[in-house]
């Protein structure tokens, strides 16, 4: 069953030397409890295509759905729907762990009761107890990762948007949060959608990739599948069939040798 | 959860806001230090002047602070958005279901209610310099520096929200501010001003806020300097609150 579906998906921006067209056309379909992994050289349209399933953007062209809700005509429901972690997350690094959490679940409409109880239980379950109280300009990348995480399952959301989860963390962290993601789907059947730069974090975690280059879906499938297709064989390297697909290295990560 | 999820929501905001200003008491103090200097070394100046007041220089004086604390404080709101957009705190609200209204009324309430309590600590201070005038009249001036703030400080998020860089921020306020200062005759009344001065400071709304509040602070309310005042004050929280709410819906478009 899908439960994100997009049709035609774009987005122009007006700019001084005429209209630039980020986002031209995206046909994607994510079926419930799925791990879709979009990726795309800097610039593909990636970001701009997740603002716009998270409602912060209005599509200029195409309709989508996200769990059985108009993108469009009603995007409150949407947003009741889904979680979003951001790269930059979003916590003001003078207010507490707790706090963050609380607040959050209660611009979720949770009740003072509710909002705490699920940021203590989130919070067991994340790892986060003995950091409660401590103010998030404390915590280290991983912890700040997984409060970001915990955010935006605040709500138990049917899906949930992480764009570049793991960059800028240390090897073990990342590993971390790969079982972190693959957990959250296995306990709940939640539906996770991220952006990613480093291949070797696609082909752990994503069911199913989506390539996007310039604006529009370039290739689709299993990692196994794109690998074949594109790269010889099952056996090939993700990287190599990312290159053929976009015709151009990735996002130039020259500091870890893990990513294109 | 409640009937009006614009009120919880609201209230919501303005408790993050308010606990944030709370832990800061230097952000509590620190807006009041501009008009105490004006009261202390510039007031004094003006006891024995003529300044077509029926009333003493102070309760020319004092009202005109009450809105220079307004207009310079409310005006740079909109820093704390900048930083906070830095952060992607902003971003990761307005993907919520939270009221867009709320997200900026629960701001701005939280500014009001700091200024007026600035405002209270500085006609306490001018009480003690010498100021006379009737409560009625003192707590319609504290309605009015609400009024102003919460009006300024919505225009001020709003632009922050459109600038987002703290160096195209700064210069545009300065640049606002300073005039809006000078031509609405906050420090000295504009009737004492030659005529092309006093018709051009007709254009400044903050003009008539403040002869309003100078009404008051003389006891007589039922004037039309008070009509204007009121209407010109109602007016512009409604444009402001009215643009700030859009730009909180749309913004990142």
């Amino acid at each position: 069953m899908a439960i994100i579906s997009t049709a035609g998906l774009a987005r122009t921006f007006p700019s001084k030397a005429g209209p630039v067209e980020a986002v031209r056309g995206i046909d994607l379909t994510v079926r419930a409890g799925e791990i879709l992994g979009f990726l795309g050289p800097n610039g593909a349209g990636k970001t701009t295509t997740l603002r716009m399933l998270t409602t912060l953007l209005p599509p200029t062209g195409g309709a989508a759905t996200v769990a059985g809700h108009d993108l469009v005509r009603d995007p409150a429901a949407v947003r009741r729907a889904c979680g979003y972690v951001a790269q930059s997350g979003g916590v003001d690094p003078n207010i507490s762990v707790r706090e963050e959490l609380v607040t959050q679940g209660r611009l979720y409409r949770l009740g003072k009761a509710q909002a705490a109880l699920r940021a203590g239980e989130l919070a067991a379950d994340l790892g986060l107890c003995d950091l409660l109280d401590r103010k998030t300009s404390t915590l280290s990348g991983g912890q700040r990762r997984r409060l970001d995480i915990a955010m935006g399952l605040m709500h138990r959301p049917a899906v949930l948007f992480l764009d570049e989860p793991t960059t800028g963390l240390d090897p073990g962290s990342r590993t971390d949060l790969w079982d972190l993601v693959r957990r959250i789907r296995a306990d709940h059947g939640t539906t996770v959608f991220l952006t990613t730069h480093y291949l070797d974090e696609a082909d752990a975690l994503a069911d199913r990739l989506v390539i996007v280059d310039k604006g529009v879906i370039v290739a689709e499938g299993t990692p196994t599948d794109l690998k074949t297709q594109y790269a010889g064989g099952p056996d090939a390297s993700l990287q190599d069939a990312f290159l053929a697909i976009t015709g151009r290295s990735a996002a130039p990560q020259e500091s870890t040798p893990v990513a294109v | 959860m409640t009937a009006s999820p614009l009120l919880s929501d609201t209230a919501l905001i303005f408790g993050r806001y308010a606990r944030q200003t709370l832990r800061s008491k230097f952000q509590i103090l620190f807006g009041i230090l501009m008009p105490l200097l004006y009261l202390l070394f510039f007031g004094p100046l003006l006891t024995g002047m003529p300044l077509g007041s029926t009333g003493s220089s102070w309760q020319v004086l004092v009202p005109g602070l009450l809105l220079q604390l307004g207009l310079f404080s409310a005006s740079f709101a909109g820093f704390a958005i900048i930083i906070e957009n830095g952060y992607g705190v902003v971003e990761r609200m307005r993907v919520t279901p939270v009221s867009r209204l709320a997200l900026l009324l629960g701001r701005v309430l939280r500014d009001a209610a700091l200024f007026v309590f600035q405002a209270v600590l500085l006609v306490l201070a001018a009480l003690v310099m010498g100021l006379r005038a009737p409560l009625a009249g003192i707590l319609i001036g504290f309605a009015f520096v609400a009024l102003l703030t919460l009006s300024l400080a919505s225009l001020s998020y709003a632009l922050a929200m459109k600038v987002r860089t703290p160096q195209g921020f700064g210069p545009a306020i300065n640049s606002i501010a300073m005039p809006s200062m000078l031509l609405s005759g906050l420090m000295l009344p504009m009737t004492l001003a030659p005529a092309w001065l006093n018709v051009l400071s007709h254009f400044m709304p903050f003009r008539y806020l403040v002869d309003a509040v100078r009404s008051a602070y003389l006891g007589s309310y039922a004037t039309t300097t008070m009509l204007y005042g009121g209407l010109v004050a109602v007016g512009f929280a409604v444009l402001a609150v009215t643009v700030g709410t859009r730009v909180f819906r749309t913004a990142g478009a």
